[in-house]
């Protein structure tokens, strides 16, 4: 699991400092989301405490926060939980931890290589890469074709003529990783 | 403030060159009406939206800085109508802003020595705080009287304020004084900021839906006809993820577009895939 | 001069000097010295065989001065100067030198730290070679006390001081005693009336020989010292003579300035004139001159009205001067703004309102005045909401501190609400439940299922409004499910804060206040209800949140300090104070705008320059800053000063 505890890792990437953390539970009393949380916000900064990190890399809560920053402005502890979630969905995709959300970091995986290819983000394709890999081909497909005939889908994608900065940056950041 | 009178950059962002067409027009064409020119950044990249900072560090950054980069090339300030690039180049802003370390990485990646010469603006801030509302008083040849709304601004333009500095997080008016200038009625509601979950509606959609009806039926409590907002993920996500189907939701350009007389307005509000032409027809707003 | 008869006494302290510093070598060198007539060492020279030792030294030897090498002269210093007093060897003969912070604890080559230990003690023998021989100065105490601050502590701390036999000035912002006290409804732990417990308190104050009230008037200045401090105070112009007031509130029955419910509006209130809430003593009115509209436009309806000609807006202002010996700060609390928390902040809304205006509803009920009423619309709430921590222990948006009252009242407010709507609800979302002290635990736990009171450990993150109810949106943590309670009133235990204005006062006492405001102690352990300004006791909440018995207990502890600076008749200033050499003083001024203590001032028609020993503190800031060299500090005299920089280099 790395070269460092989780823990270290998740308050050095994030500047969250998680050990204040009280367990008023501010944070799931305002979220959209918690609701459909596995385990829910503070929670994951116990277990993080406890050096339970399995649970939480795989947990569908990371990838279910909507990242709406409702907690992270009404902590009394100033504890920015989406910045929190987004360190450690970063540590479980750099491990290739799969956890019980497949949804999302397909949708983001294709969405950001998406931008690798054109520089820009494409509707359609995005969506048909993501249904490729999740399955669904057909899901949303009436509100698809209305979108459609609104024109509101081009089927062409743009391109970004200056590519090779882009190329560049992506290929960087995967050996930042 | 850079001195550039009244022309700025203009960083659309995907959306506005894909399901919010409307978005962009309505935008485009409010502004030159309020004499504000707007230049299109050449060549410009994805912000990288939720998935840049969900997997990256390094993209989340890169992405945003990549546009924060071409903006000080043309030295104007950028007006950026999508909430959510609006965040991700506020976010970039305030880490290169505030870390010697961004700093540097972003030298290496881009090439690019960080200035923060140009300001990132959101479109209402634009428009509000750069125009003024008596500007936009004077503009008004068809008032929307009669037209009941409650301004939606969703997460990402108030929030985190310590990064946006863009009016209060909780209780937010800015949009609220836009819409009243045009002359419509803005009701006060509890729901301007909370989240739509636009970020989950194409893979959990089974959550979205309870959020979206959510704020729907507290709009509707409100006695509000129809939500206006500035935020193309939001507003295509609550007409797609509603329950009820009917319910207007509106960019709030083109509702400046029908109150300053543009004859294109029409031709925008039929891009929805709710119904909006009905409700502005029904208020004698739209012929 | 003849050479003065100098000892050095070499302490050991055990083994931290005695490791380092070669004890053995240094007596040897030091008995070869110069300046010293007498050398020796002892293991620990503050204790009782150690001190003996010296004063038998210094009987022995005929010793007219002495410097004992130890510790620092902050701990030992004045037992060794009593030491010497008790042989007739005045105090200020006997000096420390430094050679264990300075030297041993901060050295480890023996050799060197021998030597540089030598050096210390030799500057220290060339200071006392020509120190003066120094009385204190005496300096009579004034035995009047001056209490700032009507609410129950100070009313404690005036009580205390004027029945040991001490006048006191009692001086109150407000037009009434009483402070918030008057304002509560039942008081734990004995569900006591708050008003009746304190009408008691206000009566004794009313009639007590020894204090002079002071209402309606604030200390605008505070000067001078210790035992002689002199206070300027301004009385408010009431603007109603009390002479012929009779409180019958036909002047308050057309004043047209509302004074809103959710506005502090302390003692009842509730209009621009009003009467103060008061159990005890004579009704009788007074105008609020901020807000009423006589001066910011043309009414005189209330002087219309009032049938005994009492009103006279001419009333000026009036501004007093008082010599008194201590002063007590008693200024208490005040609640943190509710609007400030943005996600309770719900837009006019009458029906979320602080645990303060919740007392006044409570005790409106009490007091017999109809069933309990939501500020909004009237409606008796069935379903009320209790939110702790509403800015306390938020250190990112509020208060970073707990409040310590809150925990307490919550649980009386839920009981007495619990009384007052018998089938109503009570939540209360706290976040730890903080009942210490004696009694409180039995009184919530009692409190709770007697009454049924639904408890949720859990932070609320939103309230709004939803038609004629307020939403709140909590959560239980120990179920791990969020809370959503359709609520007719929502009570906040808002952050308990300092008074307004505390800390403009601290600085007009020339006192320290915290960050927050609240006036700070000498230490927070031992000595908590001492101010750093000699003569300045702190009383109450102005010190920390505290509940109404530890209010009285820090009241009584101020007083006891009071009296005992009181027990004295004159106190004792230390004498290493500046003085000026007449015949060099040019009579610059520059000695007096220099001294931070105002002990400098030009005198008389040659206008030298003279110094206020009393106020002098020994900075020695003015010795620096005269340009003729005609200032000097009494055993720090330029002359001895370069021969100790002779002997030290």
């Amino acid at each position: 699991m790395g070269d460092t505890n989780l823990l270290d890792y998740v308050i050095q990437k994030s500047g969250q400092d998680v050990l204040s953390c009280y367990h008023c539970q501010k944070c799931a009393a305002g979220c959209p989301v918690a609701p459909f949380m596995d385990i829910q916000p503070n929670v994951i900064h116990r277990l993080l405490q406890y050096g339970r990190d399995d649970e939480i890399l795989k947990s569908a809560t990371i990838w279910i926060c909507a990242a709406c920053e409702t907690c992270g402005a009404r902590c009394p502890n100033d504890i920015d939980i989406a910045k929190v979630n987004d360190a450690l969905k970063q540590y479980a995709v750099r491990e290739g931890i799969k956890g019980k959300e497949k949804g999302m970091p397909a949708m983001h995986n294709a969405f950001l290589s998406g931008i690798e290819k054109r520089g820009r983000m494409h509707e359609v394709s995005l969506i048909r890469e993501l249904r490729m890999k999740t399955g669904g081909l057909f899901k949303d497909m009436k509100l698809g074709i209305k979108m459609f005939k609104l024109g509101k889908l081009p089927l062409f994608s743009e391109k970004v003529k200056n590519m090779g900065e882009i190329k560049k940056l992506f290929e960087k950041a995967r050996r930042a990783q | 403030m850079t001195d550039n009178g009244a022309t700025y950059s203009y960083y659309p962002g995907c959306s506005l060159h894909g399901t919010s067409r409307e978005y962009d027009a309505s935008t485009q064409a409010v502004c030159a009406e309020l004499g504000i020119e707007l230049k299109e950044l050449s060549d410009w990249v994805c912000c990288g939206a939720s998935s840049g900072h969900s997997l990256d560090e390094t993209l989340n950054i890169g992405l945003p800085a990549h546009t924060l980069k071409l903006a000080e090339k043309e030295g104007m300030d950028v007006a950026v109508p999508c909430a959510a690039c609006y965040n991700r180049l506020k976010v970039a802003e305030h880490a290169l802003q505030e870390k010697e370390g961004v700093r540097e990485q972003m030298k290496d990646l881009l090439d690019y020595e960080f200035q923060g010469t140009v300001q990132v603006l959101n479109l209402v801030e634009l428009i509000k705080d750069r125009v003024g509302l008596e500007k936009i008083r004077s503009k008004v040849v068809k008032p929307l009287t009669g037209l009941k709304v409650v301004c939606y601004y969703g997460c990402l333009l108030v929030r985190p304020a310590e990064v946006t500095h863009f009016d209060d997080p909780e209780h937010p008016r800015s949009l609220d004084e836009i819409m009243e200038a045009v002359g419509a009625e803005v009701l006060n509601w509890s729901y301007k900021t909370e989240c739509c979950g636009g970020s989950l509606s194409l893979t959990r959609d089974d959550i979205v839906k309870g959020l979206v009806d959510g704020i729907v039926d507290m709009a509707k409590e409100a006695g509000a006809q129809a939500i206006v907002t500035l935020c193309p993920l939001c507003l295509e996500n609550l007409e797609m993820r509603q329950s009820d189907g009917t319910y207007p939701v509106f960019y709030f350009t083109e509702l400046l577009g029908v109150a300053f007389g543009l004859k294109e307005s029409e031709h925008w509000l039929k891009k929805h895939l709710v119904d909006s032409t009905s409700l502005m027809k029904s208020l004698r707003l739209l012929s | 001069m003849p050479q003065k008869k100098i000892g050095v006494f070499v302490c050991h302290c055990g083994i931290n000097i005695a490791s380092v510093v070669q004890i053995e070598e240094l007596v040897k060198r030091l008995q070869e010295s110069s300046g010293v007539y007498y050398a020796t060492d002892y293991k620990y020279m503050c204790s009782e065989p150690g001190q003996a030792s010296i004063r038998d030294a210094i009987k022995e030897k005929e010793l007219d001065g002495i410097v004992v090498a130890c510790c620092s002269p902050s701990l030992h210093e004045l037992t060794f100067r009593r030491t010497s007093s008790s042989v007739d060897l005045n105090p200020y003969l006997c000096e420390i030198a430094n050679i264990r912070e300075h030297c041993s604890w901060v050295h480890s080559d023996s050799t060197l730290a021998t030597e540089k230990a030598q050096e210390i003690i030799e500057t220290i023998v060339e200071k006392v070679r020509l120190d003066e021989a120094l009385d204190p100065i005496k300096v009579p105490v004034n035995k009047r006390a001056m209490v700032i601050g009507g609410g129950i502590s100070g009313i404690q701390s005036a009580l205390d001081i004027a029945d040991s036999g001490y006048p006191v000035i009692l001086v109150e912002r407000e037009a009434a005693i009483g402070g918030h006290m008057a304002e509560l409804s039942d008081t734990f732990l004995t569900l006591e009336k708050s008003s009746e417990l304190l009408s008691a308190k206000q009566r004794e104050v009313s009639v007590h020989s020894n204090i002079q009230l002071l209402t309606y008037s604030e200390v605008e200045d505070l000067d001078g010292y210790v035992g002689n401090f002199k206070a300027t105070i301004k009385k408010k112009a009431k603007m109603v003579d009390w002479d012929k007031c009779d409180g019958c509130g036909k002047c308050i029955a057309v004043c047209p300035v509302k004074v809103p419910f959710d506005q502090e509006h302390p003692l009842g209130k509730e209009n621009a004139i009003y009467l103060p809430l008061l159990e005890a003593g004579p009704k009788r009115v007074v105008i609020d001159k901020g807000i009423c509209q006589h001066f910011s436009g043309e009414c005189s309806e209330c002087q219309t009205a009032c049938p005994k000609s009492a009103i006279h807006f001419d009333e000026q202002d009036e501004t007093l001067e008082e010599e008194i010996g201590a002063v007590v700060v008693a200024t208490g609390y005040s609640m943190y703004p509710k609007d400030r928390i943005g996600e309770y902040g719900v837009d006019g809304c009458e029906d979320v309102i602080d645990g303060l205006q919740f007392e006044r509803m409570l005790a409106a009920w009490e007091r017999g005045e109809g069933p309990l009423r939501r500020p909004s619309d009237g409606k008796t709430p069935r379903d009320v909401v209790f939110v702790q921590c509403s800015g306390s222990r938020d250190p990112e948006h509020a208060m970073p501190y707990c409040s310590r009252i809150c925990c307490m009242y919550t649980v009386k407010e839920a009981m007495v609400y619990r009384k007052a709507v018998p089938d109503g609800q009570a939540y209360v979302f706290y976040i730890d439940i903080r009942t210490g002290g004696k009694g409180c635990e039995e009184f919530t736990q009692g409190g709770i299922a007697d009454n049924r009171l639904i408890y949720m450990r859990g932070k609320v993150s939103k309230l709004y409004r939803e038609g004629d109810k307020v939403v709140v949106w909590g959560v239980d943590t120990l179920m791990g499910k969020k809370v959503e309670i359709a609520a007719d009133l929502v009570v906040l235990a808002t952050a308990t804060v300092p008074s307004p204005g505390a800390k403009e006062l601290a600085q007009r006492l020339k006192v320290s206040a915290d960050d927050y405001g609240f006036f700070q102690e000498v230490h927070p352990k031992l000595r908590p209800v001492e101010s750093p300004t000699a003569g300045i006791f702190l009383s109450g909440a102005a010190r920390a949140p505290m509940d109404i018995p530890e209010s009285i207990m820090h009241a009584s502890g101020a007083a006891s300090k009071v009296l005992a600076l009181f027990s004295q008749d004159d106190i004792s200033h230390e004498p290493i104070v500046a003085f000026v050499d007449e015949d060099y003083c040019s009579g610059c001024g520059v000695c007096v705008e220099t001294c931070p203590y105002g002990a400098r001032e030009l005198q008389g028609r040659k206008r030298v320059a003279k110094v206020i020993e009393v106020l002098c503190q020994g900075c020695g800031a003015c010795i620096a800053a005269c340009p003729n060299g005609a200032c000097q500090q009494r055993n720090f005299q330029a002359e001895q000063c370069l021969y100790m920089l002779d002997a030290a280099l």
